[in-house]
């Protein structure tokens, strides 16, 4: 029998484009964040709150991914931050070759933050490198404190969990200490923070980690 | 649910790396998939199934052989497993673990009709 070896990784395609990304994102000296999350969890809102309050420190772009509509866009618009927005038509995720296409429409010199928000949910986004610096998995507390358990491979590729929703702890079935417990389990280094975009509970520190990050 | 996608991606390495003459002769394709890659065997099988009949790869079936969670614990030095996708060591309990297997996506072989 003949037998050709291949031994190549399935996504090497989009692994090879999203290592295009994080070079000229490099070099354009942009820190760049991968936001995931299931649908409904406060990714744009956290977006919102993190605009307001770094906007007149540092320049932002943005890149939206959704199944359908540009509201995404449309929200972050108000707030004269350059975005373009990915409609996948059904795709469950953003590839490397949705982002590096956004990315050619978006005029990179003098930004230093950009944010991809990726299609909510919390499975097919996890495998897919956009060439982001960290990916950022959002969880809010109405998702229940077992969903990194349920959904290890988002967390295992996350450096970053936001907890999201915590003005709304006292009315849920969410116990934070649990919730903590089981993402370390399955990722011992991931950074946690916690926030409210309702009460503005956290966001300070997590746009001081955003600052810590930029690249001088 | 991207395995529709994952099964595009199979198709164009195999046009990439089968010689042309031979598209036709491919009668098996060997993947790895690991336990953690997100990935569920049966419905990958499916769509390979529905999307290869518009290939050249029309003749080909698909063998997924799946690798297990390991850990390597960097206190105790041992090789474990735990349930999937915990990083505590299975014997000491350490959280400082690197991940020896379990979330590979790879396409290891092919055979040919000879």
């Amino acid at each position: 029998m003949n037998i050709i070896t291949i031994e190549r990784k399935v996504l090497e395609k989009n692994d090879e484009i999203a290592l295009q990304i994080r070079n000229k994102l490099k070099s354009n000296k942009i820190f760049t964040i991968n936001v995931v999350s299931s649908p409904g969890s406060g990714k744009t809102s956290i977006l919102e709150r993190t605009i307001e309050s770094l906007k007149s420190k540092i320049n932002f772009a943005v890149i939206e991914g959704d199944v359908q509509t540009n509201f995404d866009a449309e929200r972050v618009k108000k707030y004269n931050v350059p975005v373009v927005q990915i409609v996948t038509n059904g795709g469950c995720h953003l590839d490397a070759k949705l982002v590096k296409d956004a990315l050619d429409k978006i005029k990179l010199k003098g930004i230093k933050f950009l944010v991809i928000e990726n299609v909510g949910n919390l499975v097919c986004p996890a495998g897919y490198d956009l060439g982001e610096d960290y990916k950022v998995v959002v969880l809010s507390t109405t998702e229940g404190d077992d969903k990194p358990l349920k959904y290890p491979k988002m967390f295992i590729n996350s450096s970053v969990l936001i907890i999201n929703k915590i003005d709304l702890l006292p009315y849920v079935n969410c116990r934070i200490k649990e919730l903590r417990e089981n993402a370390l389990k399955i990722n011992p280094s991931l950074k946690i923070f916690e926030t409210s975009c309702t009460t503005g509970e956290g966001i300070e520190e997590w746009c001081n980690w955003v600052m810590m990050n930029i690249i001088k | 649910m991207h395995e529709l996608s994952i099964s595009q991606n199979i198709i164009e390495i195999l046009k990439e790396n089968v010689p042309e003459e031979d598209y036709g002769n491919v009668k098996m394709v060997i993947l790895e998939i690991g336990e953690l890659s997100g990935i569920v065997a049966d419905s990958l099988q499916f769509c390979f199934d529905v999307i290869k009949i518009e290939t050249p790869f029309q003749n080909a079936e698909m063998k997924i052989t799946n690798i297990s969670f390991k850990l390597y614990c960097n206190t105790c030095k041992s090789e474990t497993t735990n349930a999937m996708g915990i990083r505590l060591c299975g014997k000491c309990g350490g959280s400082d673990t690197n991940i020896v297997s379990g979330t590979e996506m790879r396409i290891a072989e092919v055979e040919l009709n000879s």
